[in-house]
């Protein structure tokens, strides 16, 4: 996998096939990224599931905040991680522990060995991008923002919701 | 990061921003006419206004139609985002806006467009923002200016108005960056089909629309391209990017919105608060146009190549200021930016001066005489009468715009019209 540069059917694919998100590093505070994220997703139809010890036990949008990825009672399919390009190593690690099929890695965190311990265990990697924008860029939304989305068609555009 | 597409410059003119209607599956763009959108309840409402979720509230802000444009010429220029406005000196205007603070500075190239030299010099001074003009071929003239620490930008056009010179971009982007700062171009007159300037490393691009992306002379507008490469945080200078921002309680632009943040910006806080927007009619337009704006470039300068020959070796002609003809000091740049074409606005000397310009403007047929370039319709003006009588004299000449200074902006009439329309005014002059 090209970490440089990810083709849109590969990022559609990560997408298409995820249900439930763990967001490791989710933030109670509204006006942070990682809620803003949590809040669009959640939207869009996905369940996302907060992960951070700092307020486990607490609730983020309705979801009760986990300590970690090991605590959390249900099957995920994304590991979203917002959190800095060296602690995603272990995250990742736990990702590929509790049998995630993507790890996803926030604008800016990118960790190229933990990628590739990723890949090995036959998961789907994506670094330093953002969900929220991906999946707004792949279905229109993003043009919106008069952000260049690369995406050209003659079809009309319908997004999930 | 800047965006490579797989498609084509021609492609990208006709299709890029631009789907069928999701409601109605359109195929043109519609006018969508309106000043508001509903919300699907109050809690929509409050993502939209957290800047949380995509969508339009207020057409201040953004517009479907509006929103179109903007991603059409953001791909074209192979940019992140665009912001458009009601104008090129608008989008200026925004641009600067979000990176500088009262008291900060910018250096400008001194070949500019006179609106623009009045606006960074007068107006700007009333915000508390300095522009320093250097003369941008100078290099060390460039650097020693860059290291005034109140400079946030360096600026300059790509093919400079009123015609003839071009900005070397390559170097002058290293010289911004190695001074923290990001380097603006102007790619107004030169337009994406022939010139691309973040593939020479500048960070953003000014666009007044107005000219020949929209291209028929009929339709007001400006645009901001962000390359999304600038690193906002690598310094202390761009608080309005990297340090909370009170009116949306405390959200960081760049942490938030990443490679996104001065699109957002020139959306959420630029055009909320100064309020410049596009209308949606222009945007139209703007779109129509931009649809064959690979096609009449070539023409437009095809056109000016055949009549700048003819002018050229004319006896009523003092001199010629055309970056494509051999021998020209700006040819090699011509061939390294432009793809060795050189626009269709440059300006020459009729033997006479100031009152042999002003009879030759006036005797033309076809030619029309007035302020504006990248039209269908050929154009004649005497800018040190008009476009840049703002100016001193001193300042005039340093633009390229003396007295004895004709502009022109060929159109896509035929040469020989245009031709036999200059031959019969230089007669009279």
């Amino acid at each position: 996998m090209d970490h440089d540069a990810y083709s849109n059917t590969y990022i559609r694919e990560v997408l298409d096939s995820t249900k439930t998100v763990a967001m490791v590093g989710a933030s109670p505070k509204w006006n942070r990224p990682s809620y803003f994220v949590m809040k669009y997703l959640q939207a869009k139809g996905y369940r996302v599931i907060p992960v951070n010890p700092g307020a486990a036990g607490q609730e983020i949008l309705g979801e009760t905040v986990y300590g970690d990825l090991k605590s959390v009672p249900e099957p995920i399919d994304m590991v979203d991680i917002f959190r800095n390009s060296e602690a995603a190593g272990p995250i990742a690690d736990e990702a590929i522990e509790i049998g995630a099929k993507t790890v996803w890695m926030q604008l800016t965190v990118r960790n190229d060995a933990a990628a590739a311990r990723a890949e090995a265990a036959g998961m789907n990697v994506v670094m330093d991008r953002c969900p929220k924008i991906e999946f707004a860029r792949l279905n229109g939304e993003i043009g919106w923002s008069g952000v260049n989305s690369g995406v050209i068609s003659s079809k009309r555009r319908r997004a999930r919701a | 990061m800047t965006q490579e597409s797989p498609y084509g410059f021609e492609t990208l003119a006709i299709h890029a921003g631009a789907a069928p209607d999701p409601a109605t599956g359109a195929r043109s763009t519609p006018i969508y006419q309106t000043t508001a959108y509903v919300f699907d309840d109050a809690d929509h409402a409050a993502s939209l206004f957290n800047l949380q979720d995509y969508g339009y509230i207020y057409s201040r802000l953004g517009n479907p139609t509006v929103s179109v444009l903007e991603e059409r010429v953001a791909a074209l220029e192979g940019g992140r985002g665009a912001t458009a406005t009601a104008s090129g000196h608008a989008a200026q205007m925004l641009a600067m806006f979000t990176l500088m603070e009262p008291g900060a500075s910018f250096v400008a190239a001194n070949k500019l467009y006179g609106g623009s030299v009045t606006q960074f010099m007068r107006t700007f001074q009333k915000f508390g923002w300095d522009c320093e003009m250097v003369n941008v071929d100078d290099f060390a003239a460039v650097e020693a200016a860059l290291k005034k620490p109140t400079v946030k930008a360096l600026f300059c056009e790509s093919l400079a108005n009123p015609g003839g010179v071009i900005s070397d971009l390559e170097p002058l982007a290293e010289l911004a960056h190695a001074a923290g700062v990001p380097l603006i171009v102007d790619n107004t007159m030169a337009s994406p089909a022939l010139c691309r300037p973040f593939e020479w490393g500048a960070d953003i691009v000014i666009h007044s629309t107005t000219k020949f992306i929209s291209g028929h002379g009929n339709a007001m507008g400006g645009m901001v391209v962000d390359s999304g490469n600038f690193n906002w945080a690598q310094n202390d200078k761009f608080p309005s990017l990297t340090q909370p921002e009170p009116a949306y309680h405390g959200l960081n632009f760049f942490e938030t919105f990443g490679d996104l943040a001065m699109t957002v910006h020139g959306h959420a806080v630029g055009l909320r608060d100064l309020g410049p927007t596009m209308a949606p009619m222009n945007a139209f337009l703007a779109i129509t146009g931009s649809e064959t704006l690979p096609l009449r470039m070539e023409r437009h300068c095809q056109n000016a190549a055949e009549i700048v020959q003819f002018l050229n070796t004319h006896p009523k002609v003092a001199w010629v200021s055309y970056a494509g003809l051999e021998g020209n000091k700006y040819k090699p740049l011509a061939d390294k930016y432009l793809g060795g074409k050189a626009g269709s606005v440059f300006t020459f000397g009729v033997k006479g001066g100031y009152e042999a310009g002003l009879k030759l403007v006036e005797s033309c047929e076809l030619f029309s005489h007035l302020a504006n370039l990248g039209d269908t319709r050929s154009l004649i003006l005497h800018p040190a009468s008009t476009t840049h009588r703002q100016l001193t004299e001193e300042q005039q000449i340093s633009a390229g715009a003396g007295p004895d200074v004709l502009r022109i902006s060929i159109g896509l009439e035929t040469a020989k019209d245009l031709i036999a329309d200059l031959e019969q005014a230089m007669a009279g002059a």
